[in-house]
């Protein structure tokens, strides 16, 4: 006998997952593409990300595989370690420059 | 037998006085430069001994030593061989015997000269070089000789390297003999194509086994290859341009590289080659021809030059052309005996006329000189020496040796008799012109000037050389060299009495316009005044190289290599290149916005692109 929550999803249809997953991947981007706060558009990033998590962990789940919940793992330690790195460089940049708008940050081109 | 000590004594002298010298006192260089040179000698005359060169021996095979293979690649095999046959032999008694006496002279006459120690120590890396070329027992350690003695006579004639006319002459000297050398070096390769070696003993033993070539072929195209690298070594017509131009070196030099031994190489290799020409139909006469063109031209050249050097330089390129006749007719052992008997008397000249040059601090044209006779005895009187020996005059050497060339034209074909009887009454006559400008009448040069006699270390030479001049003919190289060149020809008696006659009288002529009556030149050269002013400017061949060859050269270079070639071709692909990556930069620079949304947009948009693509191909069924 299933845990009851199991056999709630099991109502929703697969596409349902995905087609959230790519509503919320879309957002990312376009969070990501128009925003100009970079906490904003780290927020973005996350979005992405735990998008790509929601479309693993439905296949993982359709096709009674293990491997999407790893590959899932595998995407959080890698956001964890990035909101770490990512968080310090916002820190930096503001101390720096006293802002957090995305277009001042260009001096690298130069 | 160590043969290898020979040119590696001079190599040391080089060395030693060329690394250290600045550092040595001149006597140590002397000991340097001179002691090697004798210590060559010695081992010369003690190896020919050995070899029993002097009683009758070595007849056969050359004598050989191998020292180590040099270059081995496929069938291609050249080994640092040194081989002695008789020869060899004839030359390296000339090149070490009259190159030690120059030494010894140079010593005197160098004494007062800068850069002391870089002469002598050049004129030993000449015996070297010198000595490898005739030792070579292949055509590759004889080019290596000839390259090397080349090099050599460049860095002499532009000793005096801050006169801008030595080195010009220098330059002159090097370019006219790269066309020579470039005709020597063909010759090596076709002669490596069609005799599959390089070793002398080999490629005469095959050539030997072939029919005579009658018409143009592998054997004449050789012959006349090798032929075109004599005349650039040793100054035949056309290359002869730079030997006079190459007296801008010291004398000592003149005397050494460009009279006795240096230029003699081409006979040298002609008579090296002698196996390879015989068996040319035409190749011979092409020699012969060449030989009494230049001996005529030269000599004529030589009627009207003011220089003192110029004259006897001529004179060079008149006699060398006399042994080209010899080797042209055949009688081989007569060009090679002509060889020797001039690098005596030559070698004389030369250096008398630097003692000449020398007493008169400098002095070089003829018409400020004059009356030297009292001032200078030892001079004058070895001078005259070597004077009756390049006129002919029995019995001295010139005489010998010049009769058997002529005796041997005469068998081979009358008219280069004809003229060369001719060429040796000139002969006559410009030689004593010159000696009889200098010694005699009365004293034209700078009043303030005290002509005085030169130091032991050079009249000396000058008198061993003089005694050679004298009796050298009784030094018989045509029965020496019987075993190489077969029985030398006995002329008629007439033969002899007319070349006799014709320089007597050049010297009589000499005599009577120089000395008796000097006002018959000048009226003669006032009423010739065309044909003198010719000759006087040596017939315009500079000039007439000059407009043909080099200005266009260097017209040429200027216009198509360097604007043309250069500027535009190399330089417009090397900075074509730079600025068509700056251009293709610049474009991709836009990309590189630094924004970081403008990245995400490219990201996206690649993205975009890849699953556009992977959409339409799935919907096709593709991949």
């Amino acid at each position: 006998m299933p845990f009851p929550p199991f056999q709630m999803i099991a109502g929703v249809p697969l596409t349902w997952y995905l087609t959230l997953s790519a509503v919320l991947f879309a957002l990312g981007v376009a969070g990501f593409l128009f925003r100009r706060n970079i906490i904003t558009v780290f927020m973005s990033i996350e979005l992405m990300l735990n998008a790509v998590n929601l479309t693993f962990i439905a296949f993982s789940y359709k096709l009674r595989q293990n491997d999407g919940h790893i590959f899932s793992f595998f995407v959080m330690v890698v956001a964890a370690a990035e909101a770490a790195v990512g968080l310090a460089i916002i820190l930096t940049v503001f101390k720096n420059r006293q802002t957090l708008e995305i277009d001042e940050v260009s001096s690298l081109k130069d | 037998m160590q043969l290898w000590l020979i040119p590696l004594l001079p190599l040391a002298g080089f060395a030693l006085n060329g690394l250290f010298g600045r550092r040595l006192s001149k006597t140590a260089i002397n000991a340097i430069a001179v002691g090697s040179v004798l210590l060559s000698f010695l081992w010369v005359v003690k190896t020919l001994s050995a070899l029993g060169v002097f009683s009758g021996g070595l007849t056969g095979d050359p004598y050989k030593e191998h020292y180590y293979t040099w270059i081995q690649s496929g069938t291609l095999n050249i080994g640092v061989d040194f081989a002695i046959d008789r020869l060899t032999a004839v030359w390296l008694m000339i090149v070490t015997g009259v190159g030690l006496l120059i030494h010894i002279y140079a010593v005197g006459y160098m004494a007062h000269e800068g850069g002391y120690y870089r002469f002598f120590a050049y004129l030993n890396l000449f015996m070297f070089f010198m000595l490898v070329l005739v030792l070579g027992a292949n055509f590759l350690l004889l080019f290596v000789g000839w390259e090397g003695v080349g090099l050599c006579s460049y860095l002499l004639i532009g000793f005096y390297f801050l006169e801008k006319f030595a080195t010009d002459a220098g330059n002159k000297a090097f370019i006219v003999n790269r066309i020579g050398d470039f005709g020597f070096s063909l010759a090596v390769f076709l002669i490596w194509a069609h005799f599959g070696s390089l070793d002398f003993t080999a490629v005469f033993g095959k050539v030997q086994g072939m029919p005579v070539e009658p018409n143009l072929g592998w054997i004449t195209a050789i012959s006349l290859l090798l032929l075109l690298g004599a005349t650039g070594k040793s100054a035949q017509l056309p290359l002869y341009v730079w030997l006079p131009d190459a007296m801008a070196g010291p004398t000592p030099v003149s005397a050494l590289i460009h009279a006795a031994t240096m230029v003699t190489a081409g006979i040298y290799m002609i008579a090296r080659s002698a196996p390879i020409f015989l068996h040319s139909a035409s190749a011979l006469d092409i020699v012969a021809i060449v030989g009494i063109a230049t001996a005529f031209f030269a000599a004529t050249i030589g009627l009207a030059q003011t220089d003192i050097k110029k004259v006897f330089a001529y004179s060079t390129v008149s006699q060398l052309g006399y042994m080209f006749i010899g080797l042209g007719t055949g009688a081989f052992s007569a060009g090679v005996f002509h060889v020797m008997t001039h690098a005596f008397f030559k070698a004389l000249l030369f250096l008398g006329a630097g003692s000449v040059i020398h007493a008169l601090s400098g002095e070089q044209d003829l018409r400020k000189m004059g009356g030297l006779r009292k001032k200078i005895p030892i001079t004058f009187w070895t001078l005259m020496c070597a004077g009756v020996a390049i006129a002919g005059v029995p019995p001295f050497s010139g005489f010998h040796s010049k009769d058997a060339i002529l005796a041997a034209a005469y068998e081979h074909t009358p008219w280069i008799y004809w003229v060369g009887v001719f060429t040796a009454g000139m002969t006559a006559f410009y030689v004593f012109r010159a000696l009889f400008l200098c010694f005699f009448g009365e004293y034209r040069g700078d009043p303030h000037a005290h002509p005085h006699e030169s130091p032991p270390s050079m009249w000396i030479p000058l008198a061993i050389l003089a005694v050679l001049s004298l009796g050298g003919g009784y030094i018989d190289i045509p029965k020496f060299l019987t075993p190489m060149f077969g029985e030398p020809h006995e002329g008629e008696p007439w033969l002899m009495y007319v070349s006799v006659a014709f320089g007597l009288g050049g010297i009589l002529l000499a005599y009577l316009f120089y000395v008796v009556s000097p006002a018959i030149p000048e009226s003669l050269a006032r009423g010739f005044s065309g044909p003198y002013r010719w000759i006087y400017n040596k017939f315009y061949v500079d000039e007439f190289y000059d407009a043909t060859v080099v200005e266009p050269l260097v017209d040429g270079s200027r216009e198509l290599l360097w604007r043309v070639a250069d500027v535009r071709m190399i330089d417009g692909i090397v900075n074509g290149a730079g600025t068509t990556a700056s251009a293709v930069g610049n474009l991709l620079r836009r990309a590189q916005s630094g924004y970081i949304r403008d990245y995400a947009g490219w990201v996206a948009g690649g993205a975009i692109l890849v699953i556009a693509y992977m959409g339409y191909m799935g919907l096709k069924g593709g991949f």
